[in-house]
């Protein structure tokens, strides 16, 4: 029996061969070494994230998460779910919190569901992977594991949007939330408490729509974090990784800017930390290589 | 468009009560003390026609025409700032997308209106299999404005796409098949069921 | 007491005083220049066996001049707190020790320093003598309260309660003034989300039932002769019979009067039967009784209803009101529910530019009106437009643009006037032959006299009504002393005092009721009110001196002072507060108190050691009120903040009490340098007795020709405004002044 023990909704991004299958590799590693077991939800469909409105009116979006919750409901029975990407969180928990408050809604959503023969109870706790490392975990326990400290790499902790608000993590400031930094310390990093653009949005999903618009914005993200002499810039949302590390090439073409700056994952700071191998901590998923860490990884 | 007409004899007075009753979290559009928090706390404020708060009093003002078919509410890149700040505790992001899905439903969005296209892109794409296909949505992203400019696209973002592979983030065989929920029937059923019942209650507020 | 005047000096040698100075030395000054029979040392004087060594002098020795040679006069004031003698303080720890720097070459000067201190302490314990209450008048417990509306009922019913008789008198029919004219009120409890009944009906029950409280109605006062605890009341009915009634204090509850939206014309108010104002609409909703309101021009149900905000108000256009009546806002979100709540269909728009729901429920309330459906649209309304339905043009502020929409009814949100009475700053005019200068000082004599019909009628020099403040209120100043007026044992409560709403009012009413209790029974002991509580010192005048000009009535703040026939001054010591104005304002210095007087001070100034002019030990008298500028000083102290040894600091009462011959005297024996640091005046004056300082300054005006006579630079005198936070600044003025005497050399005057 691990210690641990979560209903697990990965996202459509952690799938293999999807834009952040590296966080679902690295949280794997970190799974094992923190002795947790991740029970997939069998069968999970996708969330619509915060960008299917255009198409989904308001029921058929919370009902894609209804089935989710009810499925994990029925065949991973009293597990907490958890969620590593701030997209699938978001949309599951503020789901679930709307059928909380709305009757209605609930009793239309069950409608749905038992056109599959699935019913939603709603009982189940709706949790972010970093809730786990944070609540159930511990800093004391995560910081006692760690066997190759990240010794003078600077880190600019990037919490961003989704694992922020308007849930966040409990006893956090939407403004300025510490655990990242608090993390990053007790892996035996370097917190950079001074990065203002900790919060700043990235563009989400316009990056795609709005690419000149949320460039912008991530020029910005990276610049700070150069400006505040950061090695390297970490978060936990893949949306965020992959927004900030994969445009780095246009946005220099088009700022002139000489950006290489690697973005990664809290869960591969943490596999390294604990003595696994680049490859474990999915460091081969790097577009743009993050030279320290492996350097630390290699030791 | 026959909704459409219906919802305008129905509240030619009273928009706000059209948007209470038909949009996501429309409600709450009355309980907006006009303070521009939400204004000042956007990423993309300055892109915005009518910010948030502006938007409310259009609503309050009668204005659908000029609400519904703005812009405006498209530019929201849920980052849910505006909600945190709002001293009124308004969940402006889910209103500005129901916004955003009412002008939709009724064919008031503006033409070429890249995030409104995208959003529905992704829904389409989602549906098919039950989870996002990247590699499908980023090629119609490319080919969206048609075939010539679409190859051009992807020439441009040629190199984005091989790093993408070489990191294994990206999968040519997401082309063919690729990942989706095994139950995909069940699953459309139920979303087809979902917005029966959300249609019939919005095209019963026109009659 | 009427025995012979015997010193007792006591210097405390702890706190670092015994280190820092020589206190054989403080004591030979003690005995030798301050004349002190008895001069005793202790390690801690304020400690229970150093209190008992002084008692013990003053039971067995005879001391009834007590003189502390230790800390501020505002430290240790319990320890230091002795019977039937008087008592003065050589401020040796925060006035010398602690602003000089522990240093042997300071140690000369220091120790002047402390010298000084000890002989001008013992040169006012020489000029003074043990204050005695007067016996003007006794304990009069009976509570005037003029004005039977929400704020008067309630002041009687919580002075009843208290065991105070209570007489109430209305100039209306009957109780309940302006709030028995509403339909509801603003809600006053939680959740704050609906309109609730007044409760004046049960107010008025309640009067009815207590048998403590006596009604005059159809009534006013029309002479309130005396002072507190002795005051004679006229109260005449309309009949024209008139009773006169004893009272120890007086609540004014005179509440306010509606703006008169005659002088909106451009709101067609008066032109239209549909635009209201909201009293007006009041009457309608009362008619309606829970139905439809129907509008006043044919009777229609109202189907939409517009406020406009900040009618006339909050503008300072000819004829409009400069104030927010603070009550408005809340008051149209109430009448907008009287239709929500009726026919949530009926269109109800509010129009504000900022939206003010002052009290604890205010944004509660605002939420509600938002929740049942009123459209509040920030924007200025521009004009009615008078037709079969009025139309409002406005400017959507938010949108930016004009636009204008037709509604059954409009409501006017017209705010407050208060009834104030006549505003009595007006009348300040000095009938004696005056300069020019003078003249033009008293700037407030210009205002315009408006006739008004007095409310008080009292019977006072000053005029027959508490004086007015800001926008014609009849207030104090507000934060810092609230319900005191201008005119001591009279309390002002309700929209007569600033603008507020019942709930506010009744509040009120309880604080002036409150106050109303303590000066009756302070006035009974012959004490002092705020801000010298407790002080039984009151002026006299030595008649024989006094040359009728009159300017101890004219310039007294409180209106304490009448004239009698022959023009001579006549105190109402009850009515004093102790300032000194009166005392500095005297030409012939005939006025004085028992513990301070022109020779209090003016001894003290000169038991200062002055040091040959080449020395190069320049002198600098430093006059501050005991307020804001004497603790700012303390506290300076307190932050160990340097200043100049040549400082010489003398507490006043107040800049107002500071008599000119004290300037003259200073500046003849010799002092280089003079300042005087007294409270904010003006507008927003923070002056503990409301015009002391601003007098003060006006008066200063005139040192410039002394100095020029004597042909010194005026850099030697100045006036500061301190207040008590200005704890930074207060040093380095000194210095400044310092600096200043360094520059333009030491004065000439030193024999």
């Amino acid at each position: 029996m691990a210690k641990y023990e979560y209903s697990y909704y990965p996202g459509c991004s952690s799938q293999k061969g999807a834009s952040s299958s590296n966080l679902s590799r690295s949280v794997e590693t970190m799974c094992e070494e923190l002795d947790v077991k991740l029970n997939v939800i069998p069968d999970w469909n996708c969330c619509s994230a915060s960008i299917g409105y255009g198409g989904g009116g308001v029921l058929p979006r919370m009902t894609l998460s209804a089935r989710n919750i009810a499925l994990s409901e029925k065949h991973n029975v009293g597990q907490d779910i958890v969620a590593t990407c701030a997209a699938c969180w978001l949309a599951t928990k503020e789901a679930q919190e709307r059928f909380d408050h709305d009757g209605d809604l609930m009793a239309d959503t069950n409608k749905a569901l038992a056109e599959a023969g699935l019913k939603l109870e709603n009982k189940t706790k709706i949790r972010h992977m970093v809730e786990v490392l944070i609540e159930d975990i511990g800093y004391e326990q995560i910081g006692s594991g760690v066997k190759r400290p990240l010794e003078g790499l600077k880190v600019a902790g990037y919490v961003g949007c989704q694992t922020n608000r308007p849930f966040g993590i409990d006893g956090e400031s939407f403004e300025n939330p510490m655990y990242l930094d608090k993390l990053v310390d007790t892996l035996g990093g370097e917190s950079i408490k001074t990065y203002e653009k900790k919060v700043q949005c990235c563009g989400g999903a316009l990056a795609f729509s709005e690419p000149v618009k949320s460039q912008e914005m991530i020029h910005g993200i990276i610049e700070s974090a150069y400006d505040n002499g950061a090695d390297v810039i970490a978060t936990p949302c893949p949306l965020c990784q992959a927004n900030v590390e994969i445009y780095q090439d246009e946005i220099n073409a088009k700022y002139g800017s000489k950006f290489n700056m690697p973005v990664v994952y809290y869960s591969q700071l943490i596999d390294v930390a604990y003595g696994r191998n680049a490859k474990d901590a999915s460091l081969d998923g790097q577009i743009i290589k993050a030279k320290k860490l492996e350097d630390i990884a290699g030791k | 468009m026959s909704t459409n007409t219906g919802m305008v004899e129905k509240y030619r007075n009273n928009f706000l009560k059209e948007v209470e009753a038909n949009v996501e979290e429309g409600e709450w559009v009355k309980m907006c003390m006009q303070c521009g928090v939400c204004a000042g706390s956007c990423p993309l404020g300055s892109h915005w026609a009518h910010p948030p708060q502006e938007i409310f009093m259009m609503i309050r003002a009668g204005k659908r025409d000029e609400v519904l078919t703005s812009d405006s509410m498209w530019m929201c890149t849920s980052c849910y700032n505006c909600i945190v700040r709002c001293p009124r505790e308004l969940p402006i992001t889910h209103i500005m997308h129901g916004l955003a899905n009412y002008a939709k439903r009724l064919g008031l969005t503006p033409k070429s209106q890249p995030t409104a296209w995208f959003s529905q892109v992704f829904w389409d794409n989602m549906m098919k299999k039950g989870r996002v296909n990247e590699l499908k949505l980023g090629l119609s992203l490319y080919f969206k404005d048609g075939l010539v400019s679409g190859i051009k696209e992807s020439i441009k973002h040629q190199k984005l796409g091989m790093n993408m592979m070489k990191a294994k983030r990206m999968s040519i065989a997401e082309l063919f098949g690729g990942h989706g929920v095994k139950d995909i029937s069940d699953l459309q059923k139920i979303i087809k069921k979902a917005e029966e019942i959300e249609n019939a209650r919005i095209e019963s507020y026109g009659k | 007491m009427a025995g012979e005047m015997k010193i007792g000096a006591y210097v405390c040698k702890g706190c670092g005083i015994g280190e820092r100075l020589n206190a054989d030395q403080l004591a030979t000054t003690a005995t030798r220049d301050g004349k002190a029979a008895i001069c005793q040392q202790h390690d801690y004087l304020c400690s229970e066996e150093g209190v008992n060594m002084i008692q013990n002098d003053i039971d067995n020795e005879g001391v009834n001049r007590v003189v502390i040679a230790a800390c501020s006069r505002r430290a240790k004031t319990d320890a230091f707190a002795f019977k039937h003698v008087t008592l003065h303080r050589a401020n040796l720890r925060e006035g010398v020790i602690w602003v000089r720097p522990d240093s042997d070459d300071q140690q000369e000067t220091t120790q002047e320093m402390a010298d000084d201190y000890v002989r001008m302490a013992c040169a006012e314990a020489k000029y003074s003598k043990v204050p005695e209450a007067s016996g003007q008048q006794g304990v009069n417990r009976n509570i005037l309260i003029v004005g039977g509306g929400v704020a008067g009922m309630t002041a009687a019913l919580e002075a009843s309660k208290a065991g105070y008789p209570c007489t109430i008198v209305e100039k209306a029919a009957t109780l309940g003034g302006a709030v028995a004219q509403l339909y509801k009120t603003i809600p006053t409890k939680a959740p704050y989300a609906d309109p609730q009944d007044s409760g004046v009906d049960e107010l008025i029950a309640a009067i009815e039932a207590d048998s403590n409280i006596t009604v005059h109605l159809n009534s006013r006062t029309t002479n309130i002769a005396g002072a507190p605890g002795r005051f004679a009341a006229d109260i005449s009915a309309e009949s024209g019979a008139t009773v006169t009634k004893d009272f120890g204090a007086i609540v004014q509850a005179s509440g306010f009067k509606p703006y008169d939206a005659n002088q909106l014309p451009e709101f067609a108010y008066g032109k239209n039967k549909d635009v209201v104002t909201q009293l007006e609409l009041e009457a309608l909703a009362k008619a309606a009784n829970g139905s439809a309101i129907k509008r006043p021009s044919d009777g229609k149900e109202v189907s939409s209803v517009v406020f406009v905000q900040c009618a006339g108000q909050r503008s300072k256009k000819e004829g409009h009101l400069e104030h927010c009546s603070g009550y408005c806002c809340s008051a149209s979100i109430k009448q907008a529910m009287y239709f929500k709540d009726q026919n949530p269909d009926v269109e109800t728009t509010i129009m504000y530019t900022d939206l003010r729901t002052p009290g604890a429920g205010g944004e509660n309330f605002y939420r509600s009106g938002q929740k049942k459906g009123i459209i509040f649209t920030k924007s200025v309304v521009s004009e009615v437009v008078n037709g079969a339905n009025p139309t409002v043009k406005f400017k959507d502020l938010i949108l930016n643009e004009e636009a204008e929409v037709e509604a059954d009814l409009v409501v006017l949100a017209t705010g407050m006037v208060p009834n104030a009475g006549q505003a009595t700053r007006a009348e300040l005019t000095i009938e004696e032959n005056e300069d020019k200068a003078d003249a033009k000082s008293s700037g407030e004599a210009q205002v315009i006299r408006v006739e008004v019909e007095s409310i008080l009628n009292l019977d006072y020099r000053q005029g027959k009504d508490v004086p007015h403040m800001a926008n014609g209120f009849a207030d104090s100043h507000f934060i810092c002393f609230p319900y005191e007026t201008q005119r001591t044992g009279i309390y002002t409560a309700g929209p007569t005092r600033r603008p507020m709403d019942a709930k506010q009012a009744m509040d009120d009413a309880m604080g002036a009721a409150m106050r109303a209790i303590g000066e009756a029974e302070n006035a009974g002991l012959g004490k002092a009110a705020h801000p010298r509580s407790g002080d039984l010192s009151f002026p006299t005048f030595r008649k024989e001196g006094c040359t009728q000009c009159k300017r101890c009535t004219v310039e007294c703040p409180f209106g304490a002072i009448n004239e009698d026939e022959q023009g001579y001054p006549v105190y109402n010591e009850s009515r004093c507060r102790r300032c000194g104005t009166c005392m500095g304002a005297c030409p012939v210095r005939v006025i004085s108190f028992e513990s301070y007087s022109v020779d209090t001070v003016g001894q003290q100034l000169k038991a200062v050691d002055i040091p040959e002019e080449f020395d190069e030990k320049p002198r600098i008298l430093v006059l501050a009120c005991e307020n804001d500028a004497y603790p700012a000083l303390d506290m300076a102290a307190q932050n160990k903040l340097e200043y100049s040894a040549f400082a010489r600091v003398i507490p006043v009462r107040c800049l107002g009490s500071i008599s000119l011959s004290w300037i003259t005297d200073s500046l003849n024996s010799g002092f280089d340098g003079i300042m005087l640091m007294g409270c904010p005046s003006g507008d927003n004056y923070q002056c503990h007795f409301v015009k002391g300082s601003g007098t003060a300054q006006e008066r200063m005006g005139k040192v410039g020709d002394t100095l020029q006579s004597l042909s010194l630079e005026k850099e030697r005198v100045a006036t500061y405004e301190i207040s008590i936070t200005d704890i930074h600044k207060v040093p380095k003025l000194i210095n400044d002044m310092a600096t200043t005497i360094e520059k333009i050399g030491m004065s000439p005057f030193k024999f």
